[in-house]
């Protein structure tokens, strides 16, 4: 890991004080009462929970994790062999070998919400897929903020050893009658040689919840990282900016987000990628809407080896006149020998395109929700078609009402 | 089914048509000739309503109604439609989902991919629409949508350009089942057709031609007699005749 972009990296978060202040109005959530199982949920909360890929029946998943508040409701893995799944605090005290990877890709002090996770922390998930073991079908984890005003605070840690493979789903949301609350989510992810992580995450929050995921990612040579990130609904505030290091040959990493901001809400978001050793690639793809929010699309490729290739590309379209995208895409060489390129495009829907759906006899709304759609229509890589469609009409449903 | 009368447009302030009258009946084929930049893309974007083609003087009148203020829609949906001469890419939309648009409220919703496999496109079905397109699967792609929304007045911008040899015979095809080429009495479909090349008038007869220039109409007459005069003479004879 080289210092001096991850010191840099740690100067990159846009809050500008402020945090501690914001940390403080909400209350932890050790203070709200936890859900004794998962039963208890009410019919519209397992339908939000379902919004965001997370389904109680865990048909066709691997695992499922749920946690409520600040407590665990439900980890079962089913009997799938070759992979773990288990409450971090319980896996810090069964393995002792787990400080190893505890807070080294993201720095525990950070900024407020780091350190407010470190002191206070409520739970999170561990994963560890075991060497060779390729894990077919997903994981999936949920983090839920069930009570009004409450801080939730997790650190989550999965591994792929060598040669393995996992899928994880992780659905982050808040009560549907829930207004107000904040979700701090610390995650490191270990891709070790020749191992493959996916991890498809969804935000489905309430108009004042404010979110600060907080990432780091490691992957060794041949390995594999794979993001997509997709946040639909509306929401206060979200600010992520995951870091991956490439530190093997040919390590790969892939950040997809597809985002939507309503009116009200403010997404600043992005991911970082420092391409350390030869032959690593990496693509950081962002498709964001907006209605009415505001959105900085951030992407920040480093390259610091030779034969490196990387691309960043940010589409935004702008479908209110309120709205704002703010693209930064950052390329940055060390050496001579690398290949990075990036695109950007931001704007309102071309009239051309609309007027083409109009002449084959569309209104002016139905032929703006058709490309909508089909801009938000992206197919998601290292996804399964099952998953991939899913997906698609949870970003269908996601349109309607906009 | 189309009267045009003393049409002048402007785009962008620019005079480009400048007192156009045309008059198609129903069941009639015309074609529309005339020198790069004379303004007949123009004039079958004016007919089918898009922003931007400024009316400043005279009508558009389309199966007895005025249309010159119609959204572009409503034209599409009283049966106007158009083979346009360089579409947009719909990033994310396919073909097929276009088709659907195309083919809606119209009963038989198959009947598209049945033309796409009978005109050897069906491999195009889950591409974006014209996403990395040729020209001349442009062409197809175009024809294509428009035998699904089946109009009763065609407009085609050069149908032709681009397409090969092989492929001309196909499109040709496409073109004289929209115009109903093959019914003889009581046609309904009529068309008009921007060629420069003219190879489209040996697979669908024209019942008369049009040369622009300069955005006005310079002469009408039999289509293949004037293409002819164009080979020959070129343009410039069109405008010693008139004068
Ligand atoms: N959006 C525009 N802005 C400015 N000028 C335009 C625009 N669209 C068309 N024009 C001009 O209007 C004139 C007529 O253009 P039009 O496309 O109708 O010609 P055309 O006869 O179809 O030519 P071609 O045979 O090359 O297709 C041209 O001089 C063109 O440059
Ligand atoms: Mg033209």
């Amino acid at each position: 890991m080289s210092s001096v972009t991850h010191e840099e990296n740690m100067k990159k978060p846009v809050s500008q004080g402020g945090d501690e202040a914001l940390i403080r109005r909400f209350s932890p959530a050790s203070q709200a009462e936890p859900l004794k199982n998962a039963e208890l949920l009410e019919k519209d909360e397992v339908e939000k929970l379902k919004d965001t890929g997370f389904d109680l029946s865990g048909e066709g998943r691997s695992g499922t994790f749920l946690m409520a508040n600040c407590g665990v409701t439900k980890c079962a893995c089913g009997g799938v062999r070759g992979v773990e799944l288990m409450p971090v605090t319980e896996a810090l005290k069964k393995y002792g070998w787990l400080k190893e990877y505890w807070w080294q890709l993201v720095e525990a002090d950070k900024d407020a919400f780091t350190k407010e996770t470190e002191r206070g922390l409520d739970n999170g998930y561990f994963i560890r897929a075991l060497p060779g073991e390729r894990i077919v079908y997903p994981l999936q984890t949920c983090l839920y903020i069930r009570s009004d005003n409450t801080a939730q605070r997790v650190h989550n840690i999965v591994i792929a050893e060598e040669g393995s493979e996992l899928h994880v789903i992780t659905g982050c949301a808040t009560h549907p009658h829930l207004t107000s609350g904040l979700h701090i989510g610390v995650s490191e992810f270990y891709v070790k040689k020749g191992a493959k992580i996916v991890f498809t995450m969804i935000h489905n929050w309430g108009e004042d919840v404010y979110v600060r995921p907080r990432t780091g990612v490691r992957v060794e040579e041949d390995g594999v990282f794979l993001s997509n990130y997709i946040t639909l609904k509306g929401v206060k505030s979200i600010q992520t900016y995951p870091v991956a290091y490439l530190t093997g040959t040919n390590a790969l990493a892939r950040f997809n987000s597809v985002i939507v901001a309503p009116k009200g809400s403010h997404i600043d978001t992005g991911a970082k990628v420092v391409l350390e050793a030869p032959g690593a690639k990496s693509e950081i793809i962002s498709r964001t809407i907006s209605y009415g929010g505001r959105i900085i699309a951030r992407g920040h490729l480093v390259g610091l080896a030779k034969g490196v290739k990387a691309h960043l590309e940010c589409q935004g379209l702008i479908l209110s006149e309120e709205g704002v995208i703010h693209a930064i895409p950052e390329l940055e060489a060390h050496v001579a020998d690398v290949d990075m390129s990036h695109e950007a495009a931001v704007g309102k829907i071309a009239k051309e395109e609309i007027e083409y759906l109009m002449a084959r006899g569309l209104s002016e709304e139905e032929a703006t929700s058709t490309i909508v759609r089909g801009f938000l229509n992206v197919e998601i890589e290292g996804l399964s078609k099952e998953l991939n469609e899913e997906l698609k009409s949870i970003a269908t449903e996601g349109q309607k009402g906009m | 089914m189309l009267k045009i009368e003393d049409l002048w447009v402007d785009i962008h302030g620019k005079e480009v048509l400048r007192g156009i009258n045309l008059h198609i009946g129903r069941g009639e084929t015309h074609c529309l000739f005339g020198k790069n930049g004379s303004g007949k893309t123009t004039l079958l974007m004016t007919i089918m309503g898009f922003s931007g083609y400024e009316i400043k003087q005279g009508r558009i009148s389309f199966k007895g109604q005025d249309i010159t203020k119609t959204p572009l829609n409503e034209r599409s949906a009283m049966g106007a439609g158009l083979l346009f001469q360089r579409p947009p890419t719909l990033r994310g939309v396919k073909l097929k989902d276009m088709l659907a648009v195309c083919r809606r409220g119209k009963d038989d919703s198959g009947l598209a991919e049945q033309l796409a496999v009978k005109y050897g496109f069906d491999r195009f079905l889950e591409r974006e629409v014209n996403l990395g397109f040729s020209g001349g699967e442009i062409k197809k792609s175009e024809l294509l949508q428009l035998l699904a929304q089946n109009p009763d007045l065609t407009l085609l911008d050069e149908p032709e350009s681009g397409v090969d040899i092989e492929n001309l015979q196909i499109i040709g095809d496409m073109i004289r089942k929209l115009l109903q080429k093959d019914i003889h009495r009581n046609r309904q479909k009529s068309g008009l057709i921007i060629t420069h090349t003219g190879f489209i008038l040996n697979y669908v007869a024209a019942d008369r031609g049009h040369v622009m220039l300069d955005g006005q109409i310079y002469c009408q007459g039999n289509p293949l007699e004037i293409f002819e005069g164009i080979q020959k003479y070129g343009y410039e004879e069109c405008v010693r005749c008139r004068q």
